[in-house]
């Protein structure tokens, strides 16, 4: 119980930065047309951020269900990252615990996590750590979706509430563009994005992310 | 297809991915390659969103004054750029929007 709290207290100061995302989620997946039943259980079944906007954006602009998932997989990648990196720690636990904690796996579960397993090592109540730190992430998470889908109901039609998305993804891409591979992913897909905006099936969309994918590792490779 | 398959599709995915090698352990690696090519996956899908929501706030590209969204879209890139603080980022761009509207209703 002890290291359970001391995840949920190691996890917080990330509640404070994931509150206001979860709000913007919320209000914006109602102006994407999505039913408040729809918005929240996305929030608990897909429960992942930036792949819930994206797919709040593409189920605006009424993209294909099969374009969407994949869009989401895609997104997501980075988790096996995540897996494979905690996978060490929870090894010897039984499948119902690494089942609950794959669940909870998301970036900020992960930050806090992750830190702890490097300074303390091995413990035998570190998944009681991870499971704390995940669980204050999940509450959170689905505490803000469900008020912002309350603030999303509220306001006037007339308010452009869906340029929160885009906006939301400038706010997440311009912090990471820390060096000339990762400017070049970025702006080659853009540019794909917008030449190849008329094929079908939003299939636009998947080549530039692989164009921008290949551009950055390219670049990356040659340094 | 209907949103909640999409959304139970998604999700499901997802949770595989995140069980994958909790699941695997000690029995497969990711190659080296992957590992570098997964850090521009965010900046290029993302960027492959922003750029139509821009451009071609219409389906149509528009690269003038009069589109609002590129302008509000820009303020928000050179706040994001000199700040790196998402919810400033969020808000100024969104207040650049509402403001631009306004004035082209009072105008």
């Amino acid at each position: 119980m002890k290291s359970f709290w001391a995840g949920v207290r190691a996890e917080s100061p990330l509640l404070i930065g994931v509150f206001p995302f979860g709000l913007i989620y919320g209000a914006l997946a109602i102006g994407a047309g999505i039913s408040p039943a729809a918005a929240q259980m996305m929030s608990s079944i897909v429960f992942a951020g930036s792949a819930q906007f994206i797919a709040a954006q593409l189920i605006r602009e009424s993209a294909p269900g099969l374009v969407i998932v994949l869009t989401i997989a895609v997104v997501n990648l980075r988790h096996m990252l995540y897996s494979a990196s905690v996978a060490p720690y929870i090894e010897h636990l039984p499948a119902r615990w690494k089942t609950v904690l794959a669940y909870l796996l998301t970036d900020e579960a992960y930050a806090a996590t992750i830190i702890h397993y490097e300074e303390e090592g091995f413990t035998p109540t570190g998944h009681w750590f991870f499971f704390g730190a995940g669980l204050a992430l999940w509450t959170t998470w689905q505490v803000s979706s469900a008020l912002g889908i309350f603030l999303g109901a509220a306001l006037p039609s007339s308010w452009p509430l869906d340029f929160a998305i885009p906006i939301t993804f400038i706010a997440m891409v311009m912090p990471v563009l820390k060096d000339k591979p990762i400017v070049a992913a970025a702006v080659s897909a853009g540019t794909v994005a917008l030449l190849a905006y008329s094929l079908p099936f939003k299939l636009g969309l998947i080549l530039a992310a692989l164009v921008g994918i290949f551009t950055g590792t390219y670049l990356e490779n040659r340094e | 297809m209907n949103i909640w398959l999409v959304m139970f599709l998604g999700g499901a995915l997802t949770f595989g991915m995140r069980m994958s090698f909790i699941y695997l352990f000690g029995r497969f690696e990711i190659p080296a390659m992957v590992k570098r090519a997964l850090r521009f996956v965010p900046p290029a899908v993302l960027s492959a969103l922003i750029a139509p929501a821009l451009f071609m706030p219409n389906n149509t590209f528009d690269f003038s004054l009069n589109n609002y969204r590129l302008m509000a879209g820009v303020v928000a890139i050179l706040v994001g750029w000199r700040t790196k603080n998402t919810l400033l980022t969020i808000l100024s761009g969104m207040a650049a929007l509402l403001i631009l509207m306004w004035l082209a209703k009072t105008v």
